[in-house]
């Protein structure tokens, strides 16, 4: 450790830091700040880029296809002559929709089931089978069944965007739960054998109050992880999806389905499959310190000065 | 790659030794060919599709095969029977195959027309689920007249008898091999299936099902002085562009098949100066197909199904804008962006053999936005706030749907935009092939049930005789929930001339005649606009420069000569 | 503890039974057909009679039941016959599961497969393991050391670069331009000597790099947070404050401790060391378990996408068991029972 000896003394860990000690705990955190600062930048970016650079991502310039990098198309155009920069900040916009929202629901999903599954004995048999099974599931078959089922009806409730959207974080959300279900779960098993756990039960604590209060912050150093590698997930997922035909249309860009669209030109316009790769990248490593410094600052034994 | 290198030295050494190497069997080593999609049967009565037929070609052949020129030559057949000849009865109803004399199979049995008949039970065999069975549709018997004569005969007066035995989709498998696996007991034969016992240049030494497949030369091949490989290799697996990249720029394998992927990937490759990409066309038109009936989901159990006429669709029942979708779109660019020199503009639905291409539909080689939007105006679509044209409260407004595939989802952008410009909006919808090309009743997607105002695939015929082709815009033809969305007919075209002209195609002979009576059919498909032809497309491969002997063939297998395929020195 | 466990492994059985019904509950729901593939020529009215001759005509539960006895009764009597040389009742007219794309027995196939899925992807897995639990320990204890931002930096981009990006990179980069390795993989390649044994590692470089370094890039920042949290722990102050050596620890009080999600993640990863990685498999060639996996889901074929994934399951029920048992082996106060 490299500055934890200026005070020997630990704060309880039975206490969950306030939320104003997290803030300030986290603006402490070099690399969270950097990372909040650059993904806010590139939230930022793709939201009002796409508005102020005002080219149309799907417009084809056909004469200037397979452009390299020049001052009207300055990350180049695609083979049908489609401008790069105007795609990554269209594809940004949706990539880093899914990305959060399919993060968010994977996360909510994964950490309920293994909370449950670690804390109540009762319910870890079936749940874990239950986690098992989804595991064992082939995902593509699945994925084609739930097109079927339900892009159509989304598709006429929520018109072709929405609906889309949706089915696409409703999808990778509910195939990627099960690594952070039994990663907490492993770590709810050993946090609850911890003594304070077992002395705030001698003291009669309702479960609920135990899990907020002392199991989970805790077990928060997995589920940090899994966001950070939730979000490049879904963003690559995403593109797998597109490809399979559930995605968003074709002509319709991502971060995810410009890098896959861009591979086999990667010899003749490597420019194409470097942004979104670069972006896709960028954000995963922002996300990563933010998550760093939100585990550090929320881990109640750490305290920095 | 040093194992390449040691091949290419050991091939030299074997050159030097040879004193006639060109015509020294098995003199130029091994033969390394990669399909990206790999074979998975070697039985090709019971494949999977071209991909397995090509691997079965190394071994076994058909009586007759089509050369590059789509002329019919004879393989096992002696000769090719014609009316003239006597080979093909006056009344069309039989046709009688004289058999090449002193042909073994690989395991040293003479080859009989006894095999030919078996083959034939064996295919029309109720339960075998053969997918050569159509060609043998109207035959009433095949019957072994002695050794090497074989009568086929039909129910009725076949026009063109050349289905059975003539094309690599259906050869001769040896009767000895297969005696025990008929009807139901095909799938069983496991070992046969992998290892079909053949006549051609090449016995299987080893086949791993999708994966690799390997050959050795046959001892007992009829031209004592060929196949110039011992052995061939035929990996499977990965994607096109990587098995380009294995021919063109690394030089791993000699040849890569199927390659459909932007011509500049291509080109760019090329450059290396290692192999060379080829292309042939045949029959295959990449097309779309206009609905003509009405897909709203509102319909219920009478979406897009075609009720005598009662059905129609909003806007594409109307001429006008079918010919203006059509006017509207650059063939040129369609083909330089997705095909190169894999493409050509096609305003038919019918492109191939030149005697059947019609000229009478060149209107739509140049794209002409002012005259569709002209039309459109006449027809009195008019223009919206947002540029896109309506009519009592119709938008033209398309859901334009296909299979994944890279070319394709390009195709569609572009056309798109084209369509932009007469006032036309267009969603893009893709499908996995998988699920649009099957046939899976409950599912929403496939091809046949066509939930979408306009989809494109593109398709062909087998051999040359295009009658079985044009019979599938018959009004029976078209799908619907009678007959389990059964059918060919995709855009639910139904005239009562077409059925005419398409019964008398099948009562015509000579060839002149019934090509005059195709190009007519395939006119007025075109006038009618109920399918709109955008590129007739080749197939294409790609060879090292070393590989001497291909002759990209988009008629039959491209192993269809693989027997003159050699070491170039 | 082993009452638990003979009270998992009873529980497996219906967990197995439930999970195959669903999963061919899946597969028969799918919009995928076997005919999908056969070239368009071939007319509507022959693929209804290719899909007749592969069973698709028999109601739902008969397949899935004779899917069962082919797979569960049919499949151990043959494996048995072939081991002992024996033969158990009627073994030629006993039916195995066939696959519909190559007619060929489904489990014959996936024994094809395995040698080159477990060369392949099993030795990316150790290595994975070997290079990402050291990284791991040590970036943690060096906590914002230059070792450590580096190494976060190379695993966050490792996992955020799909496997088909950096498998095409390197391709282009060692095969086509320094022409060092191979691109495609020969799965008929023996190893007999040393010479062949050469060939075989330049074949297997690319895939295990790019399979290893992203297994890598997960597993290492699972250890490292792990790690962390545990540095911060009582214990550790307590053992430092004994006089402990830091060296001693780490590695006896905090990695034991750390590694509930260590194993957490390895067992989940190992069954997939079976299932193959599709990808990385596609785009070198070396058609193991995943590619026969995909190329059977793309064609529909339902019969070897259902005995796969039930093996595979039958694995991850393993293997999380397994995990189970670690767990209470790492940490003594976890209890089951």
């Amino acid at each position: 450790m490299i500055d934890g000896s200026t005070d020997p003394a630990p704060q309880g860990p039975q206490h969950r830091p306030p939320a104003r000690g997290v803030w300030q705990q986290f603006r402490r955190h070099k690399g969270a700040v950097a990372g909040a600062a650059v993904f806010a930048l590139m939230a930022l970016g793709v939201l009002l880029g796409a508005a102020v650079y005002g080219v149309d991502p799907q417009y084809l310039d056909y004469l200037s296809r397979n452009q390299g990098i020049s001052l009207a198309h300055p990350m180049g155009t695609d083979n049908l002559g489609r401008d790069t920069l105007a795609r990554v900040l269209a594809g940004g916009q949706i990539s880093l929709a899914v990305g959060v929202a399919a993060m968010v629901l994977s996360l909510t999903l994964g950490t309920f089931v293994g909370v449950m599954a670690g804390f109540f004995r009762r319910l870890d048999g079936p749940l874990m089978r239950f986690t098992d099974l989804f595991l064992a599931l082939p995902v593509l078959p699945l994925l084609l069944v739930g097109i079927m089922l339900f892009r159509d009806p989304l598709r006429a409730a929520l018109g072709p965007e929405a609906g889309i959207f949706i089915l696409i974080v409703a999808v990778i959300g509910l195939t990627s739960w099960m690594q952070t279900a039994r990663l907490v779960r492993g770590e709810v098993l050993a946090v609850k054998e911890r003594e304070f756990v077992i002395a705030a039960r001698g003291v009669g604590a309702a479960p609920r109050y135990i899990i907020l209060r002392h199991v989970l912050p805790n077990a928060l150093s997995p589920i940090t992880v899994a966001a950070t590698l939730g979000i490049a997930n879904a963003i690559i997922t995403e593109s797998a999806l597109s490809f399979l035909g559930l995605g968003f249309p074709s002509d319709f860009p991502t971060w995810g389905r410009l890098l896959f669209d861009g591979v086999p030109f990667l010899e003749i316009a490597p420019a194409r499959v470097l942004w979104p790769g670069l972006a896709i990248s960028l954000t995963v490593l922002s996300v990563n310190y933010m998550g760093d410094g939100l585990r550090d600052a929320l881990d109640p034994r750490v305290r920095r000065h | 790659m040093s194992r390449l290198r040691g091949l290419i030295l050991t091939t030299t050494i074997l050159v030097v030794f040879a004193t006639a190497a060109y015509a020294q069997r098995g003199a130029d080593g091994e033969l390394r060919m990669l399909y990206w999609q790999a074979p998975s049967v070697l039985n090709p009565f019971l494949s999977g599709g071209t991909k397995d037929i090509h691997a079965a070609a190394f071994v076994i052949e058909p009586l007759a095969r089509y050369d590059d020129n789509a002329n019919m030559v004879p393989a096992l057949a002696a000769e090719i029977p014609t009316v003239e000849n006597g080979g093909v009865a006056a009344d069309l109803k039989s046709v009688t195959w004289k058999l090449r004399k002193g042909v073994t199979w690989s395991d040293g049995t003479p080859f009989t027309a006894a095999d030919v008949a078996f083959t034939a039970a064996y295919c029309m065999h109720p339960d075998g689920g053969c997918n050569a069975a159509p060609r043998f549709e109207n035959v009433a018997a095949v019957e072994a007249v002695d050794d090497h004569t074989v009568r086929i005969s039909f129910k009725v007066a076949m026009p063109f008898p050349y289905g059975p035995f003539v094309g690599s989709t259906c050869p001769v498998i040896q009767k000895k091999q297969f005696e025990g696996c008929l009807g139901a007991k095909a799938p069983e034969c496991t070992a046969q299936n992998f290892g079909p016992i053949g006549t051609g240049a090449f016995k299987v030494k080893e086949f791993r099902p999708n994966d690799v497949v390997r050959y050795e030369m046959n001892e007992r091949y009829r031209n004592p002085d060929q196949p110039a490989f011992a052995s061939v290799l035929v990996k499977g697996g990965g994607d096109a562009v990587s098995a380009a990249r294995a021919v063109l720029e690394t030089g791993e394998f000699d040849y890569a098949w199927n390659l459909q992927v932007e011509p500049e990937i291509l080109a760019a490759m090329e450059k290396a100066g290692k192999g060379k990409v080829v292309s042939a066309f045949g029959t295959l038109v990449e097309r779309l197909i206009v609905q003509l009936t009405n897909p709203d989901p509102a319909l219920g159990d009478k979406r897009s199904t075609y009720q005598d006429g009662k059905n129609p669709h909003p806007f594409l029942s109307d001429p006008a804008v079918r010919r203006a979708l059509s006017l509207a779109i650059d063939r040129n660019i369609l083909v330089e962006a997705g095909y190169g020199q894999a493409g050509r503009v096609t305003c038919n639905i019918l492109p191939a053999p030149p005697a059947y291409a019609s000229t009478a539909n060149d209107w739509c080689k140049t794209q002409d936005v002012a005259a569709a939007n002209k039309l459109l105006d006449e027809a009195g679509w008019v223009r919206g706030s947002d540029g896109i044209r309506a009519r009592d409260g119709v938008r033209l407004s398309i859901l334009y749907q296909t299979s994944t595939n890279s070319v394709r989802q390009g195709t569609q952008a572009l056309i798109k935009q084209m369509w932009r410009q007469i006032g036309v909006e267009t969603e893009l919808k893709n499908i996995s092939a998988s699920v649009f090309f099957g046939s899976d009743p409950a599912s929403p997607d496939t091809y046949q049930k066509f939930y979408a105002d306009i989809q494109m695939y593109a398709n062909q015929f087998n051999g040359t005789d295009p009658q079985a082709y044009m019979q599938g815009w018959l009004c029976k033809e078209i799908p619907g929930p009678d007959n389990q969305w059964i059918g060919n007919n995709m855009p639910r075209y139904c005239d009562a001339e077409y059925e005419k002209l398409a019964a008398e195609l099948a009562k015509t002979a000579g060839i002149e005649k019934r090509a005059a009576i195709a190009k007519r059919l395939n006119d007025m498909l075109m006038d009618y606009g109920a399918l709109i032809p955008l590129v007739h497309r080749g197939e294409v491969g790609a060879h090292a420069l070393s590989l001497g002997g291909v002759r990209i063939n988009a008629w039959d297998a491209l192993q269809w000569n693989i027997n003159e395929w050699h070491r170039r020195k | 503890m082993s009452r638990y466990v003979a009270r998992r492994l009873l529980f497996a059985v219906p967990t197995l039974l439930v999970i195959s019904f669903i999963v061919f509950a899946l597969l028969d729901l799918a919009p995928s057909d076997p005919t999908a593939q056969l070239p368009l020529t071939i007319p509507p009215e022959t693929r209804q009679a290719i899909r007749e001759s592969l069973g698709l005509g028999q109601p739902f539960h008969i397949r899935y039941l004779k899917w069962l006895d082919q797979f569960l009764v049919n499949e151990p009597l043959n494996l048995l016959e072939r081991m002992w040389g024996i033969e158990i009742g009627d073994s030629a007219g006993r039916l195995r599961v066939r696959s519909w794309a190559t007619r060929a027995p489904v489990v014959d196939l996936i024994a094809s497969r395995l040698p080159q899925t477990l060369t392949v992807v099993g030795i990316s897995y150790i290595v994975a393991i070997l290079i990402a639990v050291p990284v791991g320990v040590y970036s943690a204890c060096r906590q914002y050391s230059i070792f450590d931002q580096a190494g976060t930096f190379v695993t966050m981009v490792g996992f955020s670069v799909p496997t088909f990006f950096t498998g095409t990179v390197l391709i282009v980069v060692f095969s086509v331009w320094l022409d060092w390795f191979p691109s495609i993989y020969d799965t008929t390649h023996r190893v007999t000597d040393l010479e062949s044994l050469l060939v075989q590692v330049r074949q297997m470089v690319m895939p295990v790099m790019v399979l290893g370094l992203f297994n890598a890039a997960q597993l290492s920042r699972f250890t490292r947070s792990s790690v962390l949290e545990n540095l911060n722990q009582d214990y550790v102050r307590t053992a430092r404050a004994k006089g402990v050596a830091e060296r001693g620890v780490i590695l006896v009080h905090v990695l034991r401790n750390s590694l509930i999600p260590v194993v957490t993640v390895i067992a989940l990863g190992l069954p997939t060391t079976f299932a193959g990685a599709i990808i990385t498999e596609q785009i070198f060639r070396i058609n193991g378990v995943g590619q026969l996996l995909i190329g059977a889901i793309e064609g529909g074929d339902i019969p070897t996408v259902q005995t796969v994934t039930f093996i595979f399951a039958v694995l991850i029920v393993a293997f999380n068991l397994v995990a189970d048992v670690l767990y209470g082996v790492l940490d003594p106060r976890i209890r089951y029972d």
